[in-house]
Formats: structure tokens, sequence, C-alpha cells
């Protein structure tokens, strides 16, 4: 049984100050039951999540107590991906028609502040300063670029091309252009990453509609659908987030796993792949990902990313909306929000930023912690 | 002179003339980790002893901490007086990569594959004067 899209919604990124994270979750919810033009009476079910702003299922509080299942999900920044791998095995297994994914979140300002606890390690790594995302980000691309040869002009490239793509956004946070130069003098924040070149926390709400695809041209007139969902956790030997020590034997990182699993189910390649959303939780990790995602080899990103074939324009377009740079990363709602741009990609509703030739095929990658890849592949 | 006390147990070998840090090893399958945990993370097996991973290695990769971290970063600095600190991954002659601060926090002293020596150097000192010491790596200088 497939499942299709048949509404998105979005709650603009950013800062909502009059707002809480659990509203503009309801918010975008309701832009997602207008766009399929359907009520949240109709909803059979719905799983969501979000790291600071409150349980999911808090929202039927502003939606309606309708008694409908409603499933709490956390899976660190990889929430919005296993929360739409959730539904899409809801729906897979006949047990349901229609129903609702929702992601939003509100952080305080500020690098994210984990707990030790809260991941299975002692209080030290915390208090002696070792528990920091950026850092991780930092390490992890301080060794690509000495194993594959990138340089600091590939890390630049990512950040502008992720900025200008914020300018053609109506819904981003960073709606501001950067020149090459300004990213380049940016303050060095972990070496080799600077300023410009992270993804801030932030708010915002996403939420699509899901139904089972046979029954989605009673709905709408067009629908997408989801030809994989895949979520994977890290093996012993990759290099992830919020490890203490690391082993010295190499597996692939699960971005790798999850990445093949849903080219083997969808049936396709990376080669068929017409629009890619990828986690650039900074502009090393977009880099990394682009391979680990099968897009490229290993170090051939320094030359694609000068030849722009990431832009919108290019032979492999990557965060058209500017990604997690030019959003920030309101972590519930981001790797949904990942789905909403390839969706308006595939409807051809992406206006200045939309990619030309009638994209059929987008894929969403979300990346988070400690070692957990969510992978979707949707076509027309 | 104040007292010294680590951090937390069982990281390292203290005091003595020639601290080494501790990791656990699996009998089963031979893979070791730090810091020392009863179960094998890369076979399940909890057949693992405590050993020492040394106290050299070498730079597997490194970053400059610039800001202060937020709590649960707990040193006795303030916002004035927090100086950037070097984090990296030496690889120890035990078999495992050991996250770590360096005592260097300039990019410049810094390079892949450098040789790094153990240090435990005190990282703070709490309310009742107790210093708590902590492991960090510094480059090894030619003799």
């Amino acid at each position: 049984m497939d499942v299709a899209i048949i509404g998105i919604g979005l709650h603009r990124f950013g800062r909502s100050p009059d707002m809480t994270g659990m509203q503009q979750g309801a918010s975008a919810v309701r832009a997602a039951l207008a766009d399929a033009g359907l009520c949240w009476q109709e909803m059979q079910f719905a799983y969501g999540g979000s790291q600071d702003a409150g349980n999911a299922d808090a929202l039927v509080n502003e939606l309606g107590l309708t008694g409908l299942q409603f499933t709490n999900i956390w899976n660190g920044c990889a929430t919005g991906g296993s929360s739409l791998h959730a539904a899409y095995s809801a729906i897979k297994s006949g047990e349901y028609d229609v129903g609702v994914v929702v992601g939003f979140d509100k952080h305080p300002r500020g690098a994210f502040n984990p707990q030790p606890k809260d991941w299975g390690l002692d209080e030290w790594y915390g208090e002696t300063g070792l528990m920091l995302t950026t850092q991780f980000f930092a390490l992890k691309t301080q060794r690509y670029m000495h194993d594959h040869g990138i340089t600091e002009d590939a890390l630049i490239r990512v950040s502008e091309k992720a900025f200008k793509n914020g300018s053609l956004t109506s819904t981003a946070w960073r709606q501001q252009a950067l020149s090459y130069e300004e990213i380049a003098s940016s303050a060095m924040v972990s070496d080799p990453l600077r300023k410009y070149m992270f993804c801030s926390p932030a708010e915002g709400g996403a939420a699509l509609i899901i139904c089972n695809a046979d029954k989605a041209h009673q709905y709408c007139s067009n629908p997408l659908f989801i030809k994989a969902a895949a979520v994977r956790t890290r093996h012993y030997g990759s290099f992830e987030v919020f490890a203490p020590s690391q082993a010295m034997t190499v597996a692939d990182a699960p971005t790798v796993t999850a990445s093949r699993a849903a080219f083997e189910v969808a049936g396709i390649g990376p080669e068929d792949i017409d629009v890619i959303q990828l986690q650039d939780t900074d502009s090393g990790t977009e880099i990394m990902h682009m391979a680990e995602n099968g897009f490229c080899e290993h170090g051939e990103q320094e030359k694609l990313l000068r030849e722009g074939a990431t832009g919108i324009n290019g032979r492999i377009p990557v965060n058209t909306d500017g990604g997690c740079l030019a959003n920030g990363e309101p972590v519930g709602a981001s790797g949904l929000r990942q789905v909403y741009e390839v969706c308006v990609q595939l409807r051809g509703e992406g206006g200045a930023r939309q990619v030309p030739n009638q994209p059929k095929v987008g894929y969403t990658h979300v990346y988070g912690a400690p070692g957990i890849s969510g992978v979707n592949i949707i076509t027309r | 002179m104040s007292r010294q006390v680590p951090l937390h147990e069982g990281l390292f070998t203290w005091p003595s003339s020639n601290p080494q840090l501790l990791g656990s090893r699996c009998s089963q399958c031979a893979e070791a980790t730090f810091p020392a945990q009863p179960d094998c993370r890369s076979c399940g097996s909890r057949d693992t002893k405590v050993v020492e991973l040394g106290d050299h290695g070498t730079l597997w990769t490194w970053t400059i901490q610039t800001f202060m971290p937020k709590q649960p970063y707990h040193s006795d600095e303030t916002a004035e007086t927090f100086r950037p600190y070097g984090v990296g991954y030496v690889e120890m002659p035990g078999g495992v990569r050991v996250e770590a601060r360096l005592q260097a926090n300039s990019p410049e002293d810094l390079q892949i594959g450098m040789r790094m020596k153990l240090d435990i150097i005190p990282f703070r000192t709490d309310e009742n004067g107790e210093q708590k010491m902590t492991f960090s790596f510094s480059a090894v200088t030619e003799a």
C-alpha cells in the first residue's frame, strides 16, 4: 500500500515572540488541513514531536478533543523524520487512512545545552565542556577536510548558497543573502567553522496530512507519494555526536545506512533525484552529507560547489529553501520543514526558488543526536 | 596547598608519578572503550575488564571552543575570565580514540597527527577549596 501526502503546512521559522511553540505547531496543522481541504475532526491519528515546547499531544487542547490516537515522538534532531516514518508505517499497516504528522519547537537563544544523563553519559563529560554539538560538527568536519582534501572555500560556498536561497524563501528566518567575503571573515566559532557556517536554534512549526494513496484522489487533485521512509541509528565504529570515545574501526554512518535502505525500498538511485534536502546544521555537515547520501564521492564536493552544482539551477539542487542555515533549527519541526519544501518543489510552487524542469522526485535527510538519520523519498 | 581530587573516579590513575588513562576492554572481541563500562559497545558482551589505555597518543582531529558553554559546563570561570580551549580526539595505544580537552587553544599550535601526552590538571576549585582534577592532552615537545 502506498502512502500519499495530501496537505502541507508551515508556521514560519525564526522568532514568533507572541506565540508559544505549541501554538506554532497548531498553526502549522491548521495550514496543512486547509491545504488538504480537510478538518481536524477527520484526522484518525497523529504523530508529533517537540524538544523544548511541550508534549505534542497537548495540541488537542487547541485543535479539538476528538479522541484520535496521538503519539509523541522524540528522536533528537531526527524527530521530524521519525514522526513521519511512524505515520507512514501506520498507513502502510492498513490500520488508518488519514492522519497528521506535526513538529514544532521554541528554543532559548544560544547553543543547545544537552544534559549528559539524558544521553547515558556521566556528568563530568558535560562539566568539562566536551558535550557541545557545535564542537562535534567542527571535529568531524576538520577530520573530513583532512581526509578528503576539502578546503575552506567549500565551507564558504555552502553558506553562500544557503543564505541566497533563504533570501528567496518568504518563510525563512534569514532572508538576507550574504557575500562570500562576509562569510569568510565572520568570527571563528569552532575551527574550521565560522559564525555564518552554523545554524541557530529557532522557532517554528511544520505539519503534513498523509493518507492511504488509494484514497488520495478523493481528497485532492495533486497528491504526492512517499516512496520510502527509513530511520537508522549508528553502528559501532561510526563517528557520531556525544561520544567520549570512538572505535578505531570504521563503520558506515547512520546516514549511509538509512539512505541505502530508502533507495532500495524506492527502487531508484541517487541519480534519479531532482531536488534534495540534507541536514545542514553547519556547512561542513552539508558537505559530508552530500557524499553520505550517495550524491557524490567523498572529496568531490569541492568541485561540485565551485561549479554551483547544488544551487537551485544546478544538477543536484540541495536545500532550496536555505536549509537549517537560513531557517534555523526548531528541532521538532526541522525534519518536516524539509519534507514541506520538497513538496513545494514537486508541486511547482517554489516561485523565485523553484527548481526548473518540473522536478519529479525529491529526497529529504535529517540527522540527530546521538547518531540517528531519517531519509524520505517523495515523488509526484 | 589545596586538596586535589579527581573530578570523577575511574577516568585515570591518579595520584601517580605516571598517570594513565583508564578504559575497558572486552574479553570477547578485544575492543576498548573510554570511559570504562561494564558492557561492550561492539559485541554486547558483559565480560569486560578495566585496562590502562596509555599516557601518549596521536591527535586525530581538533577544534577550538571559543565561547563559554552553558550549563552543564561547570568550571570556576566567569564570562570575563573564560579562556577558549582546544578539544580533540586522541588515538591511544590502547586502541581507541578519546575525546579530551587540549592545553593548546590556538589553531597554529594544533595539527592532525601530532604526538600528544596526557596531563592531569586542575579544572576548577570548589567552594570548600578542593581542586577538581581532570585529564587533558598537550603536544609533545622535542626534547
